[in-house]
């Protein structure tokens, strides 16, 4: 059965290559092709998962791709454990859901064709990445991931805020996969192979460990931080969102950003076997996910508020990982994959209606847009992690790894995130959807197209979390077959949870619901808080500053140095010969005084010098 | 007689060329398409037929020249050899395409083309180092014309500076060449023979710098690069190709064969100091790529950057790295093609080269647009083209010997991106200008061209073995030397 995987990621494949080879001409079927290649992608990855939850052992097949001199194998090949069929799943199922909802979203546009092909194209990337049996092939997929990105970001290429944002995605996101290329020399140098299995077992047996193992483990870690936008590497998820909006949907939900989650989970016995890459990613993530949320909570953008939430929520799936939560990582991951697309698909669905991006432009649209508005709700209540929906379980696991851990600190931080995250996506229901209408445009439901996935996507979003337990002892199975499962069963943590969670919602509730509190009294008292945090903790402008004035400052330094001084030196030389043939061209003008002249001296002195040196030749003169 | 007609075709339609009439302008080109096409063919042929079950080299040929001097005209192809020789014959045959629309001049200009690269593929399979540089200088040499009459900008002077510069190359290399010659009881010409000889440490640390320094030259090896952005940015379409794709690739090719192979003690001694001056080939490079305005300049450095992948490569003189080098050189030859093939198609259209005065582009010409987006993503590493696989190949091998350099070129992959993905943005997104309006895409003699080289970049990256499994058959003979000399 599994030779037969690979259908799952050229399924989509053929899609892109079919849809961009018709071109124009293809336009009316891209979406049907499309869409209808990954349906039977997700038939196939369903069937997988009804099998491996039968026998969940891992399961491997692997062709030579590249032999070289020197002892170098290179493979391609797949590895299918738990892990694999849920991403499978998760990836496959999202994608499906945002291409119908982008048949009707993008039914207008011009570039519909290439927008289908570059989906299908993202999907391929990232089935194939979460197949790969070894570090070189996700580092492959990995990188087509970023440039499916980068082609989906920068789709309307005309605006130069897209081009620029799809750039800015490709570069920031590359930075960190230095780190991830460099890790996978080291391990090339230390052990020769780079199969996921042999990796962790080497790992698990003591091959990688001290600052061997560290090192190996912090720089796949720093590919994870670019693509899953963990700080500082944040910085291009929230103008990822100049893409169309289906895309920030898959973005922020099963491709791209789940990479870097799910990377660590997949080579997770690299990390646990260092305490150092462990406390690291814990407090990258558990650092992230307060940083992010806190400037979630006066962005005005729509699109921004959800951006920064996923980051956020993207540091609360690193900080489990990093408590050793496998479990609550991975399946923070699906639920989150669930209501975050829920969100971006009911917020595009709200933008196509109104024609802005600005929250204060919209309200009270929950009266013409019942269906969004509704499905929006049962996302922002699954995200704030209310029971019984599907982010209360996920967000309970997440706390009871860091209580696992030992990690009150995390677990203070996590609770804190959830007041916050709790706080900022009621703000964003209440603005949008009740209270007066401030927009101009009527408003209007969006086509069935657009609202089944969306009801779709809350049937799960609020159904998940009741397979909880299930999914744990299935997950857990990728890690090894007697894997225990511990938990400190204690109350206290969901009550504080909730207690939080409700503290934000109520703090929402008085002042963008009641308007109990004035918004515009609060941000003048904490103005500069407000300030810092509108502007994003001014990250972007350091980084900003780096690039201008210290990157491209050596840059033009270098160049400068290179025609002056390098290629000066060149043009020198030839100066050089040229004067040089200039002043001996002087010695042969024709004139026959100054040959006679020359001779002559030249004659004196030969005829001094032998005399000098030898006096005796004075003898033979007669 | 195989080898012999390749390496004779193109001489032939040169031949030809120069006799058709006067006033046909158009006739050159189709002349000059077909012995190129057949030449391709050939070259295919060959490929095929070669035998990747033996290590050494295939379809030899010899002719005794001067017997005295021990000089032979001896052809054959090893691993090497032949990826190096299907490299050209794709990029010529390209390359006439890309000058279709050269009708002024074009005899001379097809037939000094043509026998451009009968010396190129004549280095590539020569078994005799007087042939070896006769066929070097062969290709060197008609530059100066094709850059000087036919080329832009400040062309008398790039095209001295180009052929100076090369010439002073060529002098080392005659120097290094003349002492293998005289060195030992036999002299001769034939490499089979010096092969042979074992040279004594000192002359191995002498002479390998100069040959190193000689080829390196046209290699782009830094600080004896800036003959190649002003030969680059000055020569015409076809030329630039040539040139980057194929002569650069002369130096590394000629470091491998004579210096490497010929003199492995003296690679080793001096090989750990080389490597910096590579790593300051790659970053330095892309870096002053980052800074230029004009778009052939910023191919140029680019390829003073990825040369100096291929320099590393070699320097390493690991198995795995030296496997790499190759394959850049082959990947990189193909990728400048492409590059400066685009160049061309877009500045016959905007009529300018200064990357700020464009922009929108894409809205204009899609397919030029999306070829030029290919050979970025090429550029910049991205799996699934051939360039990814040589520079996994080179920072593998090279960071099993030297780690902290090979984790320094990384880093060059990164300003890559930068700079690359900047240029298509300007060029080619954002708002559509107006002045533009009126512009074409790219007809169906183009797109062929831009279609067989992007193909080719696909292939490989997907397919590697089937060019790493034959330079294979020359790396592991090659790197057995050093194995027998620990």
């Amino acid at each position: 059965m599994i030779n037969h995987a690979w259908i799952i990621p050229v399924l989509p494949l053929a899609a892109a290559v079919i849809v961009a080879l018709a071109g124009k001409r293809g336009d009316r079927l891209a979406g049907s092709i499309s869409a209808g290649a990954i349906f039977f992608s997700l038939i196939i990855s369903l069937k997988f998962f009804a099998a491996f939850l039968v026998n969940p052992a891992a399961k491997e097949v692997s062709w030579v791709w590249l032999k070289s001199a020197g002892n170098l194998t290179l493979e391609v090949g797949m590895l299918i454990d738990p892990l694999t069929v849920i991403m499978l799943v998760v990836v496959t199922f999202v994608s499906l859901m945002v291409q119908i909802y982008s048949m009707g979203y993008m039914a207008e546009d011009e570039g519909k064709a290439r927008y289908f092909a570059f989906i299908s194209l993202f999907t391929f990337s990232m089935l194939g990445l979460v197949l790969a049996n070894n570090l070189v092939m996700v580092y492959m997929f990995w990188e087509l991931v970023g440039l499916s990105s980068y082609l989906l970001i920068g789709f309307w290429y005309h605006k130069p805020e897209a081009a620029n944002a799809g750039k800015k995605a490709f570069v920031v996101t590359r930075f960190g996969d230095l780190g991830f290329l460099i890790g996978i020399l080291v391990l090339g140098y230390f052990l020769n192979t780079f199969n996921i299995i042999e990796v962790g077992t080497a790992a698990q047996t003591g091959k990688l460990t001290g600052g061997l193992g560290t090192c190996v483990a912090l720089l796949i870690f720093a590919g994870a931080v670019g693509k899953s936008a963990q700080f500082p590497l944040h910085i291009w998820l929230p103008d990822a969102m100049e893409g169309p909006t289906p895309v920030s949907a898959l973005i922020h939900a099963a491709t791209m950003v789940a990479a870097g989650v799910f990377l660590v989970a997949r080579v997770f016995p690299v990390f646990t076997a260092s305490d150092t890459a462990m406390l690291v990613v814990a407090y990258v993530g558990g650092f992230t996910a307060i940083f992010a949320a806190t400037i979630a909570c006066v962005q005005d953008d729509i699109k921004r508020i959800l951006a920064y939430s996923t980051v956020s929520q993207l540091g609360y799936m690193m900080m489990a990982l990093g408590c050793g939560g496998y479990f609550a990582g991975v399946f923070h991951l699906m639920t989150h994959a669930a209501f975050k697309a829920l969100l971006f698909l009911a917020a595009g669905s709200v933008i196509h209606a109104v024609h802005t991006n600005n929250i204060w432009e919209m309200g009270g649209l929950i009266k013409r847009m019942g269906i969004t508005g509704t499905t929006m709700l049962i996302a922002a209540v699954a995200l704030a992690g209310v029971f019984p929906f599907s982010g209360f379980f996920s967000k309970d696991a997440i706390l009871f790894a860091a209580l696992d851990a030992g990690r009150m600190d995390l677990l203070v931080l996590g609770i804190f995130t959830a007041l916050l995250t709790s706080f900022y996506i009621f703000r964003l229901f209440f603005v949008v959807f009740t209270g007066k209408p401030n927009s101009t445009q009527p408003g209007h439901e969006s086509p069935a197209v657009m609202t089944m996935p969306l009801m779709t996507l809350a049937i799960l979003s609020l159904g998940l979390g009741f397979f909880a337990a299930r999914f744990e002892h299935f997950i857990v199975a990728s890690l090894g077959a007697n894997r225990e499962i511990l938990h400190q069963h204690n109350r206290l943590v969901p009550m504080f949870a909730f207690l939080a969670v409700l503290f934000g919602f109520g703090w929402a509730y008085l002042v963008y619901f009641q308007k109990a509190i004035s918004a515009t009294l609060l941000t003048r008292k904490f103005s500069l808080l407000y300030k810092l945090l509108k502007h994003k903790y001014f990250i972007d402008e350091i980084y900003l500053f780096f690039v201008r004035y210290v990157m491209l400052v050596v840059s033009a330094g270098l160049a400068w140095f290179d025609r002056q001084v390098v290629d000066g030196a060149v043009n020198g030389v030839a100066w050089l010969c040229r004067r040089m043939g200039a002043g001996i061209r002087r010695l042969q003008v024709g004139r026959l005084q100054a040959y006679i002249f020359a001779f002559v001296l030249g004659l004196i002195v030969l005829a001094v010098s032998l005399l000098v040196t030898h006096p005796d030749v004075m003898a033979i003169i007669p | 007689m195989f080898l012999s007609i390749i390496l004779a075709t193109p001489m032939v339609a040169a031949v030809v060329i120069m006799f058709l009439p006067r006033e046909r302008t158009i006739w050159p080109r189709w002349v000059a398409l077909a012995g190129t096409f057949l030449t391709l063919v050939l070259t295919a042929i060959l490929y095929f037929r070669f035998d990747t079950s033996t290590v050494g080299y295939q379809f030899p040929e010899t002719w005794p020249f001067l017997s005295a001097l021990g000089i032979q005209y001896a052809v054959a192809v090893d691993g090497m050899g032949l990826a190096m020789v299907v490299l050209t014959a794709i990029i010529i045959f390209a390359g006439v395409l890309a000058s279709w629309d050269m009708l002024d001049r074009s005899q001379e200009f097809f037939a000094l083309l043509l026998v451009l690269v009968t010396g190129v593929f004549g280095v590539f399979m020569a078994r005799d180092l007087f042939f070896f540089f006769l066929f070097y200088e062969l290709a060197v040499l008609p530059m100066y014309l094709l850059i000087g009459i036919w080329g832009t900008g400040k062309k008398e002077y790039s095209a001295m500076k180009l052929t100076l510069y090369l010439m002073a190359g060529s002098a080392l290399l005659l120097v290094g060449i003349l002492a293998l010659f005289f060195n030992g009881d036999t002299h001769s010409f034939q490499l089979a023979v010096i092969a042979e000889k074992t040279f004594s440490k000192t002359f191995q640390i002498i002479f390998f710098p100069i040959l190193f320094l000689g080829f390196g030259t046209l290699a782009g090896f830094w600080p004896f690069h800036t003959w190649s952005p002003d030969g680059h940015a000055s020569a015409p379409t076809a030329v630039s190709m040539l040139h980057a794709g194929v002569l650069m690739k002369l130096g590394a090719f000629g470091i491998i064969r004579i210096g490497l192979e010929l003199l492995p003690v003296g690679a080793q001694v001096w090989a750990p100091y080389l490597v910096i001056f590579t790593l300051v080939n790659i970053v330095y490079g892309a870096l002053v790529a980052m800074a230029q305005t004009d778009l052939k300049y910023v191919i140029a450095y680019s390829s003073v950057s990825h040369m100096g992948i291929v320099l590393l490569g070699i320097c390493t003189l690991h198995p795995i790295a030296l496997n790499g080098a190759v394959l850049q050189m082959f990947s990189h030859g193909i990728m400048t093609g492409l590059f400066f093939a685009l160049v061309g198609m877009v500045y016959g259209r905007t009529h300018t080269r200064i990357i700020p005065d464009m922009g929108g582009l894409a809205k204009q010409m899609p397919f030029l647009a999306m070829a030029f987006m290919v050979g970025a993503l090429v550029s910049l590493g991205l799996p699934g083209f051939s360039g990814f696989v040589a520079e996994l190949l080179v920072f593998l091998g090279a960071f099993k010997v030297y780690p902290l350099p090979a984790a320094i070129a990384v880093t060059g992959i990164l300003f890559t991106a930068i700079y690359v993905l900047r240029v298509v943005q300007k060029i080619f997104f954002g708002p559509a200008k107006e002045q533009f309006e009126a512009i074409r895409d790219a007809n169906l003699i183009e797109k062929t061209c831009l279609a067989i080289l992007m193909l080719v970049l696909l292939g490989v990256g997907i397919y590697p073995n089937s060019l790493v499994k034959i330079i294979n058959l020359s790396i592991e003979p090659l790197c057995a030397l050093w194995g027998a000399l620990s």
